[in-house]
């Protein structure tokens, strides 16, 4: 069961997006009509912990928990990045959700959400099925 | 043991969501990223023979048992550790709201849209089964979402998650301005 950790991980992590109200419709709406600072911040400070931590590993060549070298595999760029990227913005004002929160939202109560989270597997669906005729 | 009721504020609870990457990594060398275990899913259960779902998925296994973990997180965090108070929301986007209709800020989602009422209706078809399609099919075009873009590859440097989360942030801006009220003025 060596995947257990990783299930406690998410846990740990699906209470902090519920605590941090991340998961929320409500805190969505906020952030694109810019009238709260809070998903600005949350984000923002997200990103500034995990440069430094992903900084601090390769500086000092920290190693997993098991020994094992992390290599982290870079991005490449593709226009999927662009419209791909506008269409899931459009997604995410919508449901309030991404795919994250999907899984928290149901798990807090909002079981309808159980919905779009079968939506967003026949969207993945979609796009494998569409993959080679898209632009990329 | 109050704080554990309460929403937290935005610089702990960023720096607890930031805390997730390199958690990811020393357990396992796993990059953080949460939209691929949609995909898993489909190679899991629909693969249909689509080349993109032909991969050995058992190998990402360890991204379902994240998801799952998700959902067991939001329920400790939203049932056993219920804010009982409602949810502040700024005031000029709770007027913008109640010009859609909505007024319960009892929880985190508007009940008067999130629930199983709606489900085949218009308000269902849009925000349950259009948003969603939307979600999975921009993510994986886009080839991540806000952890794997937003937060990992923004965190390791990589210009193209900038580029897709900036396609993000202005798809977002647009629906919230532009769509949603256009939708709840003319069709629902």
């Amino acid at each position: 069961m060596k995947n257990i950790k990783y299930l406690l991980a998410g846990i740990y992590f699906g209470i902090v997006l519920v605590k941090s109200q991340v998961i929320s419709w409500f805190r969505i709406q906020e952030m694109f009509q810019l009238t709260s600072f809070h998903m600005y911040g949350v984000i923002g400070t997200a990103i500034v912990t995990g440069i430094i931590s992903i900084q601090l590993i390769k500086r000092f060549n920290i190693k997993t928990f098991s020994g094992e070298p992390i290599e982290i595999a870079p991005k490449q760029f593709d226009k999927g990045q662009i419209f791909g990227g506008l269409i899931f913005g459009l997604g995410w004002a919508i449901t309030g959700a991404c795919p994250g929160p999907l899984f928290a939202q149901i798990g807090s109560g909002f079981t309808v959400v159980l919905i779009t989270l079968l939506s967003a597997i026949a969207g993945t669906w979609l796009y494998g099925l569409l993959e080679k005729k898209l632009p990329h | 043991m109050s704080f554990l009721y309460q929403p937290w504020y935005w610089l702990p609870a960023g720096f607890l969501i930031g805390l997730t990457v390199p958690l990811l990594l020393l357990l396992g060398n796993k990059p953080f990223g949460i939209s691929s275990s949609l995909r898993h899913i489909c190679a899991a259960c629909f693969p249909a023979g689509i080349s993109f779902f032909r991969y050995d998925w058992k190998q990402q296994a360890w991204n379902l048992f994240f998801v799952a973990g998700i959902a067991i997180g939001g329920y400790i965090g939203g049932v056993l550790l219920k804010d009982p108070h409602p949810v502040e929301v700024a005031a000029a986007t709770q007027q913008r709201l109640a010009g859609y209709g909505l007024h319960d800020y009892s929880s985190l989602l508007p009940a008067e849209l999130f629930n199983w009422n709606n489900l085949f209706t218009l308000k269902g078809l849009i925000f349950f089964v259009i948003g969603g399609l939307l979600v999975g099919f921009g993510t994986r075009y886009a080839g991540g979402c806000t952890s794997g873009h937003s937060i990992m590859g923004i965190s390791n440097l990589q210009w193209p998650s900038m580029v897709a989360t900036m396609c993000f942030m202005a798809g977002g801006f647009f629906c919230a301005n532009v769509i949603l009220p256009w939708i709840f003025s003319h069709i629902i």
